[in-house]
């Protein structure tokens, strides 16, 4: 059976809810929560990032936690080839790791925010986005104060190209990210990012009417990807 | 070895909007009738103490320290030495 490291660092707080979502989508994944220090990475097949406010969000989201003994592991694991997944917290701590492109920035508008967006998927490609396919609306809830994603004209053209991109609907943007960008892949598939919530997106009890549980399909995809190959 | 007292500012570069700098301006300043400050921008101040030989050594060796730690983000921010100067309060 596969095994998903979920990591824990101080502050951390989305751990239990993604752990969650497996269960309520049925996978039969095993998927369990893990201290930062006690992360062996011999012994995991993906390895999930969770939101939260580790380390306080200190000098800046994300940061710190970058820089520890933990991320080095994981950047080891990517580069031989095992699925990484940064939501919210997670996805500011892969770009301050430089394991993803960008940088996110305060909000526009100075709040923190925690409302539904509504995404659509591009290009899919890697273990995560497996089942997703290019133009598929995914709904999810945000909620993050640093989440304005920024990045340079040529990179930006370069992601475009070779990556996957998840982006805010027209209206939906709830941060001010440069071309609505809500979440980006590395150019194999095999780093996901992103700010909205796709473990709050699981099962119809926990979407409000008029959206749908985008993002079950996340969590579909890496089941299907670890048993199958992608 | 002396201890020397290096400050440095780290903002965010001129293209990039501050909405906590344009929050100040807009709902306190201009609120308080201070609406000749044309601009208003935020950022982090370090001040560390490091034992070194020299200030020039101590310059270099925050410097490296802030690139290699990402103490600023390059991609984003513009990182300022505002002053150094050896400590002599011990």
């Amino acid at each position: 059976m596969p095994r998903i490291a979920v990591i824990k660092f101080p502050g951390t707080n989305c751990d239990e809810d993604v752990v969650n979502a497996f269960k309520r989508i049925g996978s039969s994944v095993e998927a369990k929560v893990v201290w930062y220090k006690e992360f062996n990475e011999k012994d995991w097949d993906a390895i999930i990032i969770p939101g939260g406010f580790s380390y306080g969000d200190w000098l800046r989201a994300g940061a710190i936690a970058a820089r520890t003994h933990t991320m080095e592991k994981i950047r080891r694991s990517v580069e031989k080839g095992i699925p990484v997944l940064g939501i919210c917290n997670g996805f500011q701590i892969l770009v301050e790791a430089g394991l993803l492109p960008g940088a996110l920035l305060p909000n526009e508008h100075g709040k923190f925010v925690c409302r539904w967006t509504r995404t659509v998927i591009e290009n899919p490609k890697g273990p995560w986005l497996t089942l997703a396919s290019s133009g598929e609306e995914l709904d999810m809830p945000v909620a993050h104060g640093e989440g304005r994603f920024y990045i340079d004209y040529e990179s930006y053209s370069l992601l475009e190209k070779e990556s996957s991109i998840l982006r805010y609907m027209k209206g939906y943007n709830p941060n001010g990210s440069i071309y609505d960008v809500a979440g980006i892949t590395s150019r194999d598939g095999l780093v996901f990012g992103l700010m909205p919530h796709p473990e709050r997106a699981v099962g119809r009890e926990l979407v409000p009417r008029g959206f749908n549980p985008g993002g079950e399909v996340v969590f579909r995809s890496i089941e299907f990807s670890l048993k199958k190959g992608w | 070895m002396p201890l020397f007292k290096v400050g440095v500012v780290v903002t965010y570069k001129r293209e990039l909007r501050d909405p906590e700098g344009e929050t100040i301006r807009r709902d306190l300043l201009l609120k308080t009738g201070y609406d000749r400050v044309a601009s208003v921008r935020t950022g982090k101040y370090f001040e560390f103490y490091v034992n070194t030989n020299s200030p020039e050594e101590a310059l270099s060796y925050i410097k490296e320290m802030c690139s290699k730690l990402r103490i600023f983000n390059p991609i984003v921010h513009v990182l300022e030495v505002v002053n150094i100067a050896e400590d002599s309060s011990n």
